[in-house]
């Protein structure tokens, strides 16, 4: 236990030491936990053992990345870009492995040089969407191009996993699919057919149906660790299933992720394997740092620099082609090409699994990786040097594309009365809004209504991560618990700065803590329909309807501008200052209001009324504006 | 320096290009100060109390506004109903707008052309001007002739773009001047003919009694 | 590795269908997680491998527990609730420890019986919480005495868990004590000097707790990896315990003051939710693991002993809180209340029992029937909340009955009933046109608090006939309906046009079914309350997102009209139709309304508004 601990304690300490410092100097979290891998394994201050079975144990990160990957898959989108993801993405990997190949069998058998050709067609998802985002170009029509390239990897990736394997030499593959569990390998090639097929559907039936009902019952207990648990053993499940079959995990969890991506559970799913995940893929990273072998590398100096070079030169050929033979605008042809000019994460969760799996040497996935670790770690530099010396002249034509009203993120937090009719009029003007709520009865009614709500306790960070807060422009707080909203709004403003806030508050003193908060957009929620309710009443009572809709105005727009100088009393002068100004508040409105009937119309009214005007100045009719009398 | 109040009225400002291309060629002249009239008072709620203090305030009084069934938007004649009060702006006591110059800056669809007898709109565009022009007058105000950009609808932007500076160019002109009343007078109701859409822009720009 | 996965499949598993199924029939979630265990384990299903080392390695969620409870303590309420806190807390964990010491002293010798007593002196708080709030009872009187002793029993487990090793017979070197090599070992070292590091320990946690940790979170935050804030939340408390176990203190304590340090920490949000689910899966696998150990065998050949046991322990604990409230001067009814809600034993049982278990202070052939007793008086928990409620008649704080005021004004157009929320909007609007309406609220408190605020409201409920009459029902021409309770606004204007048919009805309704339930009795002005301030909020919201604020007005105008013209149709297809009609109706209303709005939006179009944007098409 305690040695366990200890491990445990070296490890985060780590990433936490490293990722920060690899984050300041611009190269991204995945190099960061290299580093602290090699800082900490047996080539720096060899602080941690048995890295080989801490690999295989944290290896669990990756099927529980791709489960994620799964659920941001929205078949509709895929299907929307299917043009471009297939096209460049799938262009851009064939030819790159082919080419790979092509070059490697000079040196390597025909297998191992597929093997190293799928790995490093690939690219690193997440430095090229931090680069695209950093430098405004995410949603600029090269953004959206470079996207459908990362995005088929992201694909690619399951395929590859579970082709391994099978370029393995005959009798290697063994430790990937044993099992302590039941063991089909026996069984006629049929039969074992029929079960792999069965398994997937299971899978699929599962998700589609199985899920929805189970994640209910789990949600109305109100238990956040049983939501985890179910989680886990969702992705638990979905992967020794196919490790019975013989399929690669991987593959399971993804198919569990794309059933779920459009279910109600998805945000909350993802912020409740997000940290399992992260922490694991953390560690394997780590682990993968420290198992470098650096004498071994320091003598193959020569062999890496040519693999850099190797890597970067052909990608970017390659992709320059593919953006030639596709059209691409000329002047983005060169981004195109220099942004996933580089060796992926994916190779660090590859890499090993075809070590294990027999289908590279050892030796030549360390060289492969510590070339592509290089790559990684030149990617940042060379798209600014492009930017800089290179496309200089197109730069002004470009711009980022600025922000469509109708095109910004808002997420709605808390679905009830209030929220829904709110969400219902954003949706109506063609905003579509992140709806997330905690009550799961009322997101399945919601869900029958035809709104896409999602379920989820909103006061978490990683919720509303995985909502998209980062990229949103506002979000919109209607939750009634005002310690929760309260909650909600501190870590908004905390982590996301830029967040514009907007909360509606069931009473006054709610509105001046929110005041206190700093949070600008605030509505008292039952006051509008209070106020409209009682212009109804003048109505019934007999008065005009535009009188009555006037005097409504009036007192809304007073007693709004008021608002403020009774909050700053409220504030600096305490309560019985605060309750007399209030009270010298409504007097100030009746008087206003009074006066506003008695002349008939507002202050402004006073010319319409004819004859009056006659008496007063005894001027002749034809000095009023108005013609009608 | 004459100080000039510029009320901008155009219900779908947003899209509107010809009036965005004037409005914006003279937003942030110091001077002149800008209202959009339907961003300040979306439900047509107006702070009469405001409005009066602003147009105290300035010497000019400048209306920009398309030309919609040859009248105002409607914002713009809430306005004038609730802001020329009785007893402030006319009537026995209502002297707070005596002497100040009142302008109209407006934008039609239709080319210049249609507004001749016998064209598609039959009348001089001044003539459609006149219920303004009354008001002023009894508002004891100094009508001065309306800045007219007409034929929008065909207009390229390059074009717009040299009425905005044209418009800019008045205002400027406009700000200069020390002898306007004795401009404006040349415009008189009384029984002069209907003054020509632009005769201001002439008269100012071509320096005719500039400086 | 596979072997680890499907252990951890069968324990997520079984809690997920377990739990809920215990929520259903109303029992604590801790009971069925030891459900689950008692299924898979050895006399059940026999799925499970090895129990005892899962049960070592998911104690440390209480580590993780402890430095939650910490985090949460706010001293200021610590403070405020001194009394009930230290006095009845107090007394009733020392007076139940010392009694039960010593009736168990007849039969062991007298260390194990103090620690079993003490052990059982707690009650559970998942248990007691949860039923509290599903009875509303939290905020009675009753609630509060019994939510302070509850909070003294959380903070009574960190002494309990420092002085159980001292009260060992033997010595078994234990885990958490210093021990195992792997670390540095200062037991070695002279007494002095082991004082020192000791103190040296907890004095770094407290310095590193103010000063370092704020600096660090704050770095950690900026890199925007959240995994890296999680590892360094995990690390702190991992690195807290492995310095405790150093010093030879146990981690819980060390975990704990950590907590308290960090609690003003401005990252304490985030540190809570990251921990939080790790120690729920933790100590979820660790009640499974103790369904998972109890013996059965043994229990039932002493079933006597553990019948014996558990109405020794109901008993014992139920006087003693009796007493203590007696002692405390509490009404009759919270002294019934008090010993029957915390008479059972708690889950912080199994984790002392499990603690003592490892460091050889109890044996096994003590911990099996206590363990025994303790879960089969959780089991019957639930039965006592009942019992006492039945005994003591409909439990809880009735409110005194007040004569309704006399109302002393004549001839008022309106009749305002409720002035909370919605009807102090609708009463302050019509006092400032000018017309004075008669305002009845059925709230005491409420009353005397607008009085200040300068409004003349009178207390009563005008559900009441003579008093809808006392405030000039039958000359009124309005009645306004605002009250929160939509049975009550119902029966009222029941009564109202029953009695009164000449009075005319505006209501405000809470949502949709209670606008619909009007709508049924028909009254002449309807308002849903929330639906003017989600539109205006909304107008408020596309400003800010770039709308011009005139386009915004008109769209939120339209929406509003096109949504009130609607709602008759939206009626009829609720009492008329299916839910599903009703649904479908709704979504093609929706979705009309969308295009309504888009048309609008897009082709620059409003209803005639054509012409303002017409200049577009010029090149």
């Amino acid at each position: 236990m305690e040695h366990f601990l200890l491990q445990i304690f070296v490890f985060f300490v780590a990433a936490a030491i490293a990722v920060p410092v690899a984050k300041k100097i611009g190269i991204g979290s995945v190099l960061g936990y290299l580093a602290a891998g090699v800082i900490i394994g047996p080539f720096g201050l060899s602080l941690i053992d048995n890295v080989e079975s801490v690999m295989h144990f944290t290896e669990f990160g990756v099927v529980m990345m791709l489960f994620l990957i799964g659920l941001e898959m929205k078949p509709a989108v895929l299907w929307q870009m299917r043009n471009s993801i297939l096209g460049l993405g799938g262009g851009q990997v064939l030819v790159t492995t082919l080419l790979i190949v092509f070059v490697s069998v000079w040196f390597l058998p025909g297998r191992q040089a597929l093997v190293l050709g799928l790995i490093l067609s690939l690219s690193s998802t997440a430095i090229v969407l931090q680069l695209l985002k950093e430098r405004g170009r995410y949603d600029s029509s090269v953004g959206r191009s470079i996207f459908s390239v990362v995005l088929f990897h992201d694909l690619a990736v399951v395929p590859i996993m579970a082709l391994l394997p099978l370029l393995a030499p005959v009798g290697t593959h063994a430790s990937v699919q044993h099992g302590g569990l039941v063991d089909i390998s026996h069984l006629s090639g049929g039969v074992r057919f029929f079960l792999t097929m069965l398994a997937i559907t299971a899978v699929f039936l599962m998700g589609r149906f199985v899920t929805r009902p189970l994640f209910r019952a789990i949600a109305m207990t109100g238990m956040r660790e049983l939501f985890a648990a179910a989680s886990l053993a969702l992705v638990v499940g979905s992967s020794l299933l196919m490790m019975v079959v013989g399929l690669p995990a991987p593959l399971g969890t993804f198919l569990a992720g794309v059933v779920l991506a459009e279910s109600e559970y998805r945000h909350e799913l993802e912020s409740n394997i997000e940290p399992f995940k992260g922490l694991l893929l953390g560690i394997f990273f780590i682990s993968i740092g420290a198992s470098l072998n650096f004498e071994l590398l320091w003598e193959q100096w020569w062999v890496v620099c040519l693999l850099v070079a190797g890597i970067v030169v052909f990608k970017f050929v390659i992709l320059y082609l593919i953006a030639v033979l596709f059209r691409l605008p000329a002047s983005e042809r060169g981004y195109f090409s220099i942004v996933p000019a580089q060796g992926g994460t994916f190779a660090f969760v590859l890499l090993p699994f075809a070590v294990q799996s027999g289908a590279l040497p050892p030796l030549v996935a360390e060289l492969v990786l510590t070339a592509v670790v290089i790559t990684m770690f030149f990617a940042p530099l060379m798209v600014t040097a492009w930017e800089k010396f290179v496309e200089r002249r197109v730069e002004s034509k470009e711009g980022a594309d600025a922000l469509s009203p109708r095109g910004q993120r808002v997420i709605i937090a808390g679905f009830g009365r209030l929220g829904t009719d709110l969400g219902r009029l954003l949706i109506s003007v063609g905003i579509k809004p992140v709806i997330l709520d905690h009550d799961p009865v009322g997101v399945e009614a919601l869900r029958n209504f035809g709104f896409e709500v999602f379920y989820g306790d909103v006061t978490r960070l990683d919720l509303l991560e995985a909502a998209g807060a980062a990229e949103a422009s506002m979000l919109i707080v209607t939750i009634s618990n005002a310690e929760k909203a309260k909650e909600l709004v501190e870590l908004a403003q905390k982590h996301y700065p830029n967040l514009e806030i907007a909360i509606a508050v069931d009473d006054w003193r709610v509105v001046y803590e929110m005041k206190d908060l700093g949070v600008s957009l605030i509505r008292r929620e039952t006051r509008d329909s209070a106020l409209d309710l009682g212009m109804d009443c003048l109505k019934l009572l007999g008065m005009h309807s535009y009188e009555a809709f006037r005097l409504l105005r009036m007192f809304k727009h007073q007693d709004l501008k008021a608002s403020d100088e009774l909050y700053e009393i409220w504030r600096e002068k305490g309560e019985e200052t605060f309750i007399s100004s209030f009270r010298d508040h409504n007097d100030n409105l009746a008087a206003l209001l009074q006066c506003a009937q008695t002349n008939n119309r507002e202050e402004a009214g006073k010319g319409w009324a004819s004859d009056k005007i006659i008496r007063a100045t005894g001027s002749r009719p034809d000095d009023s504006p108005e013609t009608g009398g | 320096m004459n100080k000039i109040l510029l009320l901008l009225a155009h219900p779908a400002f947003g899209r509107s290009v010809a009036n965005t291309a004037l409005y914006s060629a003279v937003e942030g002249m110091e001077g002149v100060t800008c209202r959009d009239l339907y961003d300040l008072s979306p439900d047509f709620f107006i702070d009469v109390k405001k409005e009066q203090e602003l147009l105290l305030a300035h010497d000019i009084i400048i209306q920009q506004y398309p030309l919609y069934w040859y009248s105002t938007p409607s914002l713009l004649k809430e306005w004038t109903d609730l802001v020329f009060e009785h007893g402030w702006a006319y009537g026995h006591d209502g002297h707070a707008l005596r002497g100040k110059y009142f302008m109209q800056a407006i934008t039609t669809g239709s080319e210049a052309e249609s507004y001749t007898l016998g064209g598609q709109s039959s009348m001089p565009l001044v003539s459609y001007l006149a219920p303004q022009r009354a008001t002023a007058r009894l508002c004891g105000m100094h009508w001065l002739p309306p800045f007219v950009d007409a034929g929008v609808h065909y207009e390229s932007r390059a074009v717009l773009a040299r009425e905005g500076q044209r418009y800019r160019r008045l205002l400027e002109a406009l700000q200069q001047c020390s002898q306007l009343l004795q401009l404006a007078e040349k415009y008189q109701i009384a029984d002069g003919p209907v003054p020509e859409a632009n005769a201001l822009d002439r008269d100012l720009l071509k320096g005719e009694l500039n400086g | 590795m596979d072997n680890f996965l499907l252990q951890l499949l069968l324990f997520c598993t079984a809690a997920i269908i377990a739990v809920p199924l215990a929520r259903k029939c109303g029992l604590s979630s801790v009971l069925g997680y030891l459900l689950a265990g008692v299924v898979i384990g050895p006399f059940g299903l026999s799925l499970m491998g090895d129990v005892e080392s899962v049960m070592h390695f998911t104690e440390f969620g209480v580590v993780m527990m402890l430095f939650l409870i910490g985090l949460e303590l706010k001293p200021s309420l610590l403070w405020r609730m001194r009394t009930p806190i230290l006095g009845m807390g107090g007394m009733q964990v020392v007076g139940t420890a010392l009694v039960i010491g010593l009736i168990g002293w007849f039969f062991v010798p007298w260390q194990t019986a103090l620690v079993v007593g003490l052990t059982v002196s707690l009650s559970s708080t998942a248990i007691v919480l949860q039923t509290m709030r599903e009875k509303g009872t939290m905020e009675t009187s009753s609630g509060r005495a019994v939510f302070s002793i509850l909070l003294f029993q959380d903070l009574a487990v960190i002494p309990i868990l420092s002085i159980l090793p001292l009260l060992a017979l033997s010595s078994v070197p234990g885990r958490f004590s210093s021990g195992e090599a792997a670390l540095l070992d200062i037991s070695s070292l002279p007494t002095m000097w082991r004082v020192v590091a000791t103190l040296g320990a907890i004095g770094s946690i407290s310095v590193i707790g103010k000063y370092l940790a704020r600096p660090i979170f704050r770095i950690i935050a900026a890199t925007r990896v959240r995994e890296i804030f999680i590892a360094v939340a995990l690390a702190m408390v991992v690195g807290i315990s492995l310095l405790m176990m150093v010093v030879g203190l146990s981690p819980a304590l060390g975990a704990f003051l950590a907590g308290l340090v960090l609690a003003d920490n401005e990252y304490r949000y985030e540190l809570e939710s990251d921990i939080d689910p790790f120690k729920g899966l933790l100590l979820g696998v660790f009640f499974i693991s103790v369904g998972a150990s109890l013996d059965f065998l043994f229990i039932g050949h002493h079933l006597l002993l553990i019948a014996a046991l558990v109405v020794g322990l109901l008993l014992v604990k139920g006087l003693i809180l009796y007493g203590v409230g007696f002692l405390f001067h509490t009404p009759r009814e919270v002294r019934s209340y008090l010993a029957a809600a915390l008479c059972q034993g708690g889950e912080f049982a199994f984790v002392l029992f499990e603690f003592s278990r490892s460091n050889g202070v109890l044996t096994d052939k003590v911990i099996t029937p206590c363990i025994s007793a303790v879960i089969i008086s959780m089991f019957l928990a639930p039965l006592f909340f009942m019992l006492q409620e039945r005994l003591t008649g409909r439990s809880g704080n009735e409110e005194q009955q007040r004569e309704a005021d006399a109302i002393k004004e004549r001839g008022a157009r309106v009749i305002l009933s409720g002035f909370g929320k919605v009807g102090a909007d609708v009463g302050r609007f019509l006092l400032s046109t000018g017309i004075r309406p008669v305002i009845v609220e059925p709230d005491a408190g409420h009353v005397a608090t607008l009085r200040r605020f300068g409004f003349e409201v009178y207390y009563g409920d005008v559900g009441r006939l003579e008093l809808l009459e006392a405030a000039g029902a039958a000359e009124a021409e309005l009645l306004v309906v605002t009250d929160r309770d939509p049975e009550k606004a119902r029966a009222l204007i029941a009564l109202a046009r029953e009695h009164f048919p000449q009075l005319k009805i505006a209501a405000s309704a809470s949502d949709r079914s209670a606008v619909y339930d009007m709508m049924d009795i028909g009254v002449s002005a309807l308002r849903r309350e929330t639906f003017g301030g989600a539109v205006e909020l909304g107008r408020e919201v596309l400003v800010r997102l770039g709308f011009r604020r005139y386009e915004a007005y008109c769209l939120t105008r339209l929406f509003r009209h096109q949504a009130e013209a609607f709602l008759p149709k939206l009626y009829h297809a609720h009492r008329g139709q299916s839910t599903a009609e009703y649904q479908l109706l709704y979504r093609r209303h929706t979705s009309r309304i969308a295009a309504l709005l888009q048309a609008r939006g897009e082709n620059n179009v409003g209803q005639n508004e054509k012409a303002w944007a017409a200049s577009r098409g010029e090149d």
